[in-house]
């Protein structure tokens, strides 16, 4: 019977035997000194320059995603001109949350990905879309955690599915997935979702929402965000991917850039005075 | 794992942070106080729309930093205590920046171990006419021409240190703490809102605020 609180509930030592700390400097490769060298040898790390939320819906034709611009560094708002949305291909958008190193590491290894899936089409009439990449960036993340060298990120995929369909799905830094009509990162769970399921209270019901509708949804949840989390900035980026008007078959990609977040409420603070008691 | 390991320097449960911006400029006619409007639970907005500057007495106010609780506590105590001082004066006579100061100051350091309290006590009196008293975390007192406090003010102190004037006028002044603040927000995630300000004169207490709109370049 083990005494102690630390220890309850904890897969015990008699069972799996000692922890074995080594497994943070776990590899894959066999521990000679040419790969040792080549490899650069990382550990599970801390977030330095972060990025916030991510929010993104399915509607009617399509999926709407937005993210701001900002890097943080602590609590210091380090930079103002961070990208978080990264266009795959000419119908996938990959947003990315947490740590911005991280982030940059995922648009090479998309970049790689787009030159060797895409460009140099290897079987006969099948593009990189939404579903591949997602699939692909899960599998990188959950192997980099197994390794104990995570890629301190949260991401949503979006973008179209082989049938036509819209896709939406999230992959975070444990390699956990999961889809849903409406998705968020970050502060934008708390915040964003319950605003974003107002619209589309059942993941189905997406095909009954506007273009106009699902963009005030998100106009809205980035003010919110923008009042609520001490992280966040009021400029942002917005991708949209829908179904042509002209052409159903084919796909239109708006990236817009330096929007910004209006109709702010502040005007009734003006005559909020102190704190309880009686102020002047 | 060896032990339990406590940070005794984090926020307890629940409690919430003025990561702030504030500060305090003497001018001609007097002092003027400003602060930002944001109150964090870690990076959680708990009020857009705070007031930190608080009334001490008719002229003297303060700007509060670190805990909202220890420096709301604080605050009460000392005005509690200037009430009383303020009786026992002559009719028409009324307390100093100074005395309220070091009221503050004798809380601060004596209760320095269970308070996180960073506070600006700033005022008009007619004797000394505009008076600045910063009171840092231990609990020491300073008498200043201006005081910067809070995590935003880290990111200003190069651009005040430059952009202050002795004498100043109001507009200007108004001025210095409007761009002034407006930097600590623009650099700082624990700083935000409004910008509230309030001018002490012989004219008496008038309050301005400036919205994003307004302060944002």
């Amino acid at each position: 019977m083990n005494h102690n609180p630390l220890q309850w509930g904890r897969p015990s030592n008699d069972t799996y035997g000692q922890y074995n700390h080594n497994i943070a400097n776990a590899s894959v490769r066999e521990a000679d000194h040419q790969s040792l060298d080549s490899f650069p040898k990382m550990n599970t790390q801390q977030p330095i320059i972060t990025g916030t939320s991510v929010i993104a819906l399915k509607f009617k034709d399509g999926i709407i995603m937005a993210a701001d611009n900002l890097g943080s560094y602590g609590s210091l708002l380090r930079f103002n001109n961070i990208e978080r949305l990264i266009k795959v291909g000419s119908e996938t958008i990959v947003g990315v949350s947490g740590d911005i190193s991280d982030l940059q590491q995922i648009e090479r290894i998309l970049d790689e990905l787009e030159t060797t899936e895409e460009v140099y089409d290897n079987d006969g009439g099948h593009n990189l879309r939404a579903p591949h990449v997602h699939e692909y960036l899960s599998r990188v993340l959950y192997n980099r955690r197994s390794k104990m060298n995570p890629l301190w990120n949260a991401i949503i995929v979006g973008g179209f599915n082989d049938d036509k369909t819209p896709f939406l799905r999230y992959i975070d830094l444990l390699g956990v997935t999961y889809g849903s009509s409406t998705l968020a990162t970050g502060f934008g769970s708390h915040l964003a979702i319950p605003l974003l399921r107002q619209l589309i209270p059942y993941d189905v019901d997406y095909v009954k929402v506007t273009e106009e509708e699902a963009r005030k949804a998100v106009e809205n949840s980035m003010r919110v965000l923008f009042y609520r989390d001490a992280r966040a900035a009021d400029k942002y980026s917005v991708v949209t991917i829908k179904k042509s008007e002209d052409d159903p078959s084919s796909y239109t990609f708006t990236h817009e850039k330096d929007l910004r977040v209006q109709n702010q409420s502040w005007k009734f603070a003006k005559d909020i005075r102190g704190y309880g008691s009686k102020q002047q | 794992m060896n032990g339990i390991s406590v940070d005794i320097n984090h926020l307890k449960k629940g409690e919430v942070n003025l990561g702030t911006s504030i500060m305090a400029v003497k001018f001609k006619d007097g002092v003027i106080l400003g602060a930002d409007s944001r109150t964090t639970t870690g990076s959680y907005i708990a009020n857009r729309v705070t007031d930190k500057l608080t009334q001490i007495h008719d002229t003297i106010y303060c700007c509060r930093s670190g805990s909202a609780a220890d420096t709301q506590a604080v605050a009460d105590m000392v005005k509690y205590y200037l009430q009383i001082y303020a009786s026992q004066l002559p009719f028409d006579e009324k307390p100093t920046t100074e005395v309220a100061a070091n009221v503050f100051q004798e809380i601060c350091y004596n209760n320095k171990d269970n308070l996180s309290a960073g506070i600006i006590c700033a005022g008009y009196d007619s004797k000394n006419k505009g008076s600045v008293y910063s009171i840092p975390i231990g609990g020491s007192i300073h008498k200043q021409d201006y005081a910067i406090a809070g995590s935003g003010s880290t990111f200003i102190y190069g651009w005040c240190n430059e952009n202050f004037k002795q004498e100043m006028e109001q507009d200007e002044c108004v001025a210095f703490i409007k761009t002034a603040l407006s930097e600590a927000i623009k650099w700082d995630g624990s700083s935000g809102g409004l910008i509230r300000m309030v001018i002490l004169t012989e004219k008496g207490v008038e309050r301005k605020v400036f919205y994003p709109e307004d302060y944002q370049k």
